[in-house]
């Protein structure tokens, strides 16, 4: 009967009183610790700190948008402020958002493992993402860059002095960041389940981080190939993209591109895996058709590598590669539509409630339609011609990467919150924040499909005067996102001391995550948990939940 | 009305209401069609937003916790899934295939195109007429006729974009690119480069105008240079000294360039390339890329010694070299002050 943890009611549930938050105490315990729960609150706090930094650029941007002419700042530090935002957004928060953080906490909990199969690269992963990070301040301080996110070479080779290489270096090293965190999923997925976790008994969450861990490893050398040759090209002119030195300028997009589309899929497949975890606890019914949806994830890791040349349509690529590529383009949305309609019907005959995770989740799912749809336009040969290189395009991304992943990672962060930190957040405020961030993320964004087919380039310092309604649209748009995004930061910071004791369970979920305690263990679990149920099994939980109110009695 | 609020904001008001604009002009033969996928698109984005928009509403409502205490607990359907497969699939076949249709109709251009060249700068765009017209930001066209643009970049990537026409294409360094389209409404639209290109990328704009055919006629005649492309191109072509080797008799050290616009050549591995404007703009820059069969390998590199503009005259030039008359012409005329500003042919656009 001892190892029976029993579940105690919500009102009268205390704080563990070892837990892996106080197990240790000091600056040390911290930046010398192998626990991955802590090495992923290191990356929250990172990460936040990044993503406001991004968001301050985003923030200069439509203020210059505003109006027509370009007056509020100079067209070089315009430029400088849309590739740090997109540096930043990018490569310091989508890239390691929900896998570095949520994925950290929570792969090894729900497999039943006690850590990651490698904790020190864990911590290295988290070192370099941080010198990474300070590379790019240090490009910051030093007077910026303005390559843009691409480095289109040659003019990030051989037409601007700004600090390339500071930034590439930033790239380069934030890349093996995430490389050594793709690897140490693989191998902690393929290793470290617990007894009687097979793979058709994993959560849907580490389905989408295994697959994007494997698009991590697989991709990301090859934009630290791109951004080397970039840095080698500045250095000494090996002229590998140079058509004065019979190189290639098509080979950079190429290069670039085969890193960066996938990347999009890195960015987006964890936050699926929230979805996934989030309909299905507050449906209280396991996911509709598992093995597709699992499967799916798969498939986009597969297909997502072969449809790069899309971003270059009209760059005078063989008809024969457009064709391919768009018919490529064209299945990968599959899979993805397949997952909607099944977290669709994971509602159905469900028991549904509407918990600040759950209206994040809807919010998720009708601006990823969005997004993903938008995407097709773009993946369509003859409508990508006129779209691309407009506001359509940066309109499209921010629906998949704004809509839908930061939608996903705040869905995730208020659902693991109560099990991260032992608190739960305050209820209405937080329903509060994820109206405020669809309303003004449609506005926002919404108003640039718009101006994009008037045809309003993107990157523009300065517009003509018949896109200003649409740009104040948008501005106007920005301001409510900003107070939809700051709400979090005030009142997630608050429940640290404030917040109600969360307890074990608060969601009744099934995940392993949510049958130890919360702030858990630094080991995770006392004993190695023997798995029988599969994932989003309520009916096993059920019974669990009787037998141990019977022993509590 | 105005009256009653500030006239500030009423100025602001009108201001915004008499220039806002929701839909793109409709100004070249490709734009309806650009515009007809464009709507098909948005229906098949709302129509898949409304059915998932429904089906989470209702399932949401109608299996709410106080309603639904207990839930159902359901595996999955293979049929319900393989229609969800299936039938996005085909649409998505359906877009590609629409989609790549007017992917050739767009970038295809007819064969009784007219020829106009662009260079592309940091940060301006050059548009050279045959006729020895010249332009910076901007371009005039007539109206009813397909114009192909020839384009080319003398540094970095750049974007040719007329919205009005849904036409794009990007200008690179060292090849060159064309699009084509036809104009059907007079009028000024607006000219973006649209790929990022430094600092003045958002200034490197500029006017496509689009005149009636006798409009345009006009225009041409007042603004020429008077020396067309191909007669700059015969100066070069002098004062390089390329009609030493190329001068059409049988023991030249160079092939005859009479009638090479188009041909399909036999090089000295046995492959076959064809001469197109790019082909001969990259025979001038990498001579040993390119060697015909029968012929030595001794032709030095023009790069560095002509400027793009300089090689679009070249490549104009040897387009007109229809017959051996006028490289023999050039011949004569051997020295670049004299080489030949009366040609046979009248300057036409």
């Amino acid at each position: 009967m001892s190892t029976i943890v029993s579940l105690p009611d919500q009102s009268t549930a205390t704080l563990p009183k070892r837990n892996y938050l106080n197990n240790e105490h000091g600056l040390m315990s911290w930046l010398l610790t192998g626990d991955h729960k802590r090495i992923a609150m290191l990356y929250l706090v990172s990460i936040t700190f990044f993503f406001f930094l991004g968001g301050f650029f985003a923030g200069m941007i439509r203020l210059e948008l505003l109006t027509p002419a370009g007056d509020l700042m100079a067209a070089d530090t315009y430029n400088k402020m849309f590739t740090m935002h997109g540096i930043v957004m990018i490569f310091l928060f989508l890239v390691p958002s929900v896998p570095a953080t949520l994925g950290n906490f929570l792969i090894p909990i729900m497999i039943g493992a006690k850590d990651l199969a490698f904790p020190k690269i864990n911590l290295l992963s988290w070192y370099l993402y941080m010198i990474g990070g300070t590379f790019v301040l240090a490009s910051l301080v030093l007077g910026g860059v303005d390559t843009g996110w691409t480095f289109t070479t040659p003019l990030s080779t051989h037409y601007l002095n700004t600090h390339v290489i500071t930034t590439a270096t930033a790239i380069f090293i934030a890349g093996f960041s995430s490389i050594f965190t793709g690897l140490n999923f693989i191998v902690t997925v393929h290793r470290m389940r617990a007894p009687g976790m097979t793979w058709f008994k994993m959560p849907l969450f580490v389905w989408s981080n295994y697959a994007a861990a494997i698009m991590m490893v697989l991709g990301t050398p090859v934009l630290a190939i791109a951004i080397t040759l970039v840095a080698l090209e500045r250095l000494v002119g090996i002229g590998v993209f140079d058509p004065a030195k019979g190189g290639d300028p098509l080979l950079f997009q190429h290069l670039f591109w085969f890193y960066s589309h996938p990347a999009v899929y890195i960015m987006i497949l964890p936050g699926f895996g929230v979805i996934s975890e989030v309909i299905s606890t507050f449906s209280r019914k396991r996911v509709f058709g598992y093995t597709a949806v699992a499967f799916s994830s798969v498939a986009i890791a597969l297909f997502g590598f072969f449809v790069w040349a899309h971003h270059m349509f009209i760059m005078g690529v063989s008809n024969y590669s457009v064709l391919v590529f768009s018919l490529l383009t064209m299945l990968v949305a599959v899979p993805s539509a397949i997952k909607i309609f099944n977290w669709s019907f994971t509602l159905q005959k469900g028991s549904v409630t509407f918990e600040t995770p759950m209206l994040y989740a809807f919010g998720f799912i009708g601006l990823f339609t969005i997004g993903g749809l938008t995407g097709v336009f773009l993946g369509s040969l003859g409508m990508d011609i006129h779209l691309t290189e407009t506001y359509f395009i940066v309109a499209h991304f921010h629906f998949v990467m704004v809509g839908g992943m930061l939608m996903a990672f705040l869905a995730g962060v208020h659902f693991w919150w109560p099990k991260m930190t032992g608190r739960m957040y305050p209820e209405s405020v937080s329903k509060l924040a994820a109206i405020i961030t669809f309303i003004g993320f449609i506005l926002t964004f919404f108003p640039q499909f718009v101006v994009g087919y008037l045809g309003m380039p993107r990157r523009y310092h300065a517009y003509p005067a018949e896109f200003q309604v649409l740009n104040v649209l948008s501005t106007a748009g920005a301001t409510v996102l900003g107070v939809g995004y700051l709400l979090p930061l005030l009142y997630l910071g608050w429940s640290l001391k404030y917040g109600a004791i969360a307890g074990n369970n608060p969601w009744q979920a099934t995940g392993l995550e949510w049958q130890i305690q919360s702030p858990p263990l630094t080991e995770n679990f006392l004993v190695t948990p023997i798995v029988e149920q599969e994932a989003y099994d309520y009916e096993w939980l059920a019974r669990k939940t009787a037998r141990e109110a019977q022993h509590v009695a | 009305m105005s009256h009653f609020i500030s006239p500030v904001l009423w100025q602001f008001l009108t201001k915004w209401m008499t220039t806002f604009a929701l839909w793109p002009q409709e100004a070249s033969t490709i734009a309806p069609w650009t515009d007809a996928l464009y709507l098909f698109l948005w229906a098949m984005t709302i129509f898949g937003l409304v059915l998932v928009g429904a089906l989470l509403f209702t399932f949401a409502f109608k299996y709410r916790a106080e309603k639904h205490p207990v839930a159902i607990q359901v595996e999955g359907s293979t049929l319900l899934e393989a229609t969800w497969t299936i039938i996005p699939l085909g649409i998505f076949l359906f877009v590609f295939v629409w989609g790549a249709w007017l992917y050739f109709r767009i970038y295809n251009p007819p064969a009784n195109a007219m020829q106009i060249y662009i260079v592309g700068k940091q940060w301006m765009w050059k548009a050279e007429h045959p006729g020895g017209q010249h332009e910076i930001n901007a371009l005039h066209v007539p109206t009813g006729r397909p114009v192909q643009l020839t384009m080319i970049s003398q540094d970095v990537f750049h974007s040719y974009s007329i919205p009005a026409f849904r036409v794009k294409r990007e200008v690179i360094p060292g090849r060159y690119s064309t699009v084509w389209f036809n104009a059907t409404q007079p009028g000024t639209y607006h000219l973006f480069c649209t790929q990022y290109c430094g600092t003045l990328h958002s200034g490197m704009i500029g006017e496509i105008v689009a005149m009636t055919p006798d409009d345009y006629q006009k225009w041409t005649e007042t603004s020429t240079s008077g020396t067309s492309l191909a007669q700059n191109g015969e100066r070069i072509f002098s004062s390089l000294g390329c009609n030493s080797c190329h001068n059409g008799t049988a023991a030249a050290r160079g092939p005859n360039l009479s009638g090479l616009y188009g041909a399909k050549i036999t090089m000295d591995d046995g492959s076959t390339q064809i001469a197109t404007s790019g082909w001969l703009r990259d025979t001038i820059l990498n001579p040993s890329q390119h060697v015909p069969a029968g012929y030595k390998p001794i032709m030095p590199t023009y790069q560095g010694q002509v400027s793009e503009e300089g090689l679009i005259d070249l490549v104009e030039y040897i387009k007109t070299l229809k017959s051996n008359y006028r490289n023999q012409q050039t011949l004569v005329t051997a020295k670049s002050s004299d080489a030949a500003p009366t040609t046979p042919e009248m300057v036409k656009p």
